[in-house]
């Protein structure tokens, strides 16, 4: 089907099916319960699963495919944001008219910043990327603020012409009258499932995306693009120049994060600068690692665990921490508590941190690699003789799991 | 005129001369080894081919054309396979990935985008990579991880990398170094049917006597980045002046 032998159908059914059930799949425990807390199929949330999944899908096409690592993606990101919010100023509140544009401009400027960047590899390809988005910061912050506004950020202000303004239209995002925010709550005893308009949007183009990479994982530049990463030379020596293939990358990667980026303004009609600063940067390559550089689910998986922590971790506060330890000895419960205070709320990031060592250290391959080993596990239970790696070569893995 | 032919050719690092006006030319359908002691200057040469290093004088023209100035992926293209000391292969991917590179390559001649199309519907060239592995003698090899294999399979399957892009002059730097005997022998079988069967010609690098003297047509030795002299296997083995140079044999 579109494209793609059978295996990779049903992985491809498989996640539309775990996309558009996530309003449900996230919500497994009952209000009335003191779990609810960990409920997370709230639509802000939900919104921010798919946006960064597309983010880190895009990254991996560059960081998993070619090994290039850029530190300057959330130039891009802000890029995508801000000329959303623009065409709500001049035209309307239609995201029809920002998010082709956003992903048009990104990819224009990361085709300038790599043609830069892609002259150096390794660690000086990051850090001229870094240097790039940086600056992009910068400008946005202070040097261009006629055009973003500066500190305050982008918003749409009631003097700006928005001269496809219709007088019925709707007065926040939309696509053609489907208002981002507006959700449908449905009650089944004691659970509430939110169906939101915005997040099925996200949802929709993030399918779309994911598709998108993989064929590209599949197709003859895919593998192009894994030679690069595996050995460069050989590749020279094969008669191909790396240079266009590492940009042609870059620029596709760009644009995934100008559309993720124009995401975010498509929900929330803001864009400040801040969202250009180089730990948006960094928390992209974090969520690649986490859940599998290279891989095709692991991005999304990764990007999906942190956005988790960081909304549902940070809410937990000391409250509730008496309230599940409670049944404690009075001293010990404040030892337990004194120690786990500080991986929640706005400790969350010493959780997120612990997490992220743990998984370089034991499952270099990320979250995914523990799950092919928990799979494996299961396999092999039937017993094969002792694996002799001499004897028994390991097969080169299929590269979507 | 050879299909490779290398005139007055001089490289320096800083004050060493690691080339000198080194002359050379290499005849069609030839398998022509390049040999001398450790530091003779003979990667040197090699890599004054590929591109890799300009030459400060000299110029090497292959068929007719000149290579300096070319990148080693224009090079390529041209014609001009290279089979390194370490097997360079694409060690995180699968044997029949690894053929199957080198078949866009040669068929697509530069950067395609191809980013819609799925490799596993190129039936032709999958025969093409297909029919090289059987030749190799590895087909049974093709869903292999490329780099937990042996280093005699590296070198098989580097060398059918070069094959299936039919070059006209392969360079081969030291094709056995650091080989078990029985991986350098079928390495010396291999090249041998290459020999025979392909319309190929060959120029090598080898420490190995015994490779240098079973496949060789003619032999350059080269001793402090000059050539020493050049004839035919069996005219140098009887040759002082290379005893000389490989044995340390002075006036006794």
């Amino acid at each position: 089907m579109l494209g793609l032998d059978k295996r990779d159908t049903k992985f491809l059914l498989i996640v539309i099916f775990l996309t558009l059930a996530t309003p449900i799949l996230l919500q497994p425990f009952p209000e009335s319960s003191t779990l609810a807390q960990f409920n997370a199929g709230y639509p802000d949330l939900m919104q921010r699963f798919a946006i960064f999944g597309i983010f880190a899908i895009g990254f991996n096409i560059l960081f998993g495919l070619t090994g290039y690592l850029s530190f300057g993606h959330a130039a891009f990101l802000g890029i995508g944001s801000y000329s959303v919010v623009w065409m709500y100023k001049l035209l309307d509140y239609n995201v029809i008219w920002g998010l082709p544009l956003a992903v048009i401009l990104s990819g224009l400027f990361a085709l300038v910043i790599g043609y830069v960047s892609l002259r150096r590899s390794g660690i000086y390809f990051s850090i001229l990327t870094l240097a790039f988005a940086q600056m992009s910061f910068n400008l946005a912050y202070s040097v261009l603020t006629p055009i973003t506004n500066g500190e305050t950020g982008l918003q749409v202000y009631t003097d700006d012409p928005q001269i496809l303004m219709g007088a019925t239209e709707p007065t926040s995002p939309h696509l053609f009258g489907i208002v981002m925010n507006q959700s449908a709550k449905i009650n089944l005893g004691d659970w509430v499932f939110t169906f939101n308009n915005g997040y099925y949007f996200c949802a929709i183009i993030a399918i779309i995306a994911f598709y998108i990479s993989l064929r590209i994982f599949r197709s003859p530049f895919g593998l192009m693009l894994r030679a690069i990463k595996s050995n460069q030379q050989r590749l020279n020596y094969t008669g191909l120049n790396a240079r266009p293939y590492t940009l042609a990358a870059f620029v596709i990667s760009g644009m995934y994060a100008g559309l993720a980026g124009g995401l975010m303004a498509s929900m929330d009609p803001l864009a400040g600068a801040e969202r250009m600063q180089w730990t948006a940067s960094g928390e992209v390559v974090l969520m690649t690692i986490l859940g599998g550089v290279g891989t095709m689910m692991g991005p999304v998986l990764g990007a999906g665990v942190i956005k988790y922590m960081e909304n549902i971790f940070s809410k937990i506060n000391e409250q509730v921490l008496h309230s599940w330890f409670g049944w404690l000895p009075d001293s010990l419960e404040g030892f337990v508590i004194f120690i786990a205070e500080h991986f929640v709320g706005s400790g969350w990031h010493m959780t997120s941190g612990v997490l992220f060592m743990l998984v370089v250290i034991f499952l270099p391959g990320g979250l995914v690699e523990g799950g092919q080993r928990i799979k494996a596990m299961f396999n092999n239970r039937g017993g094969d003789d002792a694996d002799d790696p001499e004897h028994h070569p390991k097969h080169a893995p299929h590269v979507a799991e | 005129m050879g299909i490779l032919e290398v005139k007055g050719v001089g490289k320096r690092f800083g004050g060493l001369q690691a080339l000198g006006d080194v002359n050379l030319s290499v005849q069609e359908q030839t398998v022509h080894a390049i040999i001398g002691p450790n530091g003779a200057g003979k990667s040197t040469l090699l890599n004054c081919f590929v591109g890799k290093l300009i030459p400060d004088e000299g110029s090497v023209l292959f068929n007719g054309q000149s290579l300096l100035g070319r990148t080693p992926h224009e090079i390529t293209q041209m014609g001009v396979s290279r089979v390194f000391q370490t097997p360079e292969i694409f060690g995180d991917l699968s044997v029949m990935e690894n053929m199957m590179i080198p078949c866009f390559a040669k068929r697509d001649g530069a950067f395609r985008m191809h980013a819609f199309e799925s490799v596993d519907n190129e039936s032709e060239l999958i025969e093409k990579a297909e029919q090289m592995l059987i030749d190799v003698n590895m087909v049974d090899k093709r869903n292999m991880n490329a780099a937990s294999m042996s280093r005699g399979d590296k070198r098989r399957l580097e060398m059918a990398m070069c094959l299936v892009q039919d070059p006209k002059l392969l360079l081969l730097d030291e094709p056995t170094a650091g080989m078990a005997r029985a991986d350098t022998n079928n390495t010396i079988d291999l090249l041998k049917e290459i020999k025979e069967k392909r319309d190929i010609t060959m120029a090598i690098i080898e420490h190995d006597m015994h490779v240098v003297f079973s496949l060789a047509d003619r032999i350059t030795v080269l001793a402090q980045g000059t050539p020493l002299v050049e004839d035919t296997p069996q005219n140098i083995k009887d040759n002082p002046k290379v005893r000389e140079a490989y044995l340390g044999e002075t006036q006794q």
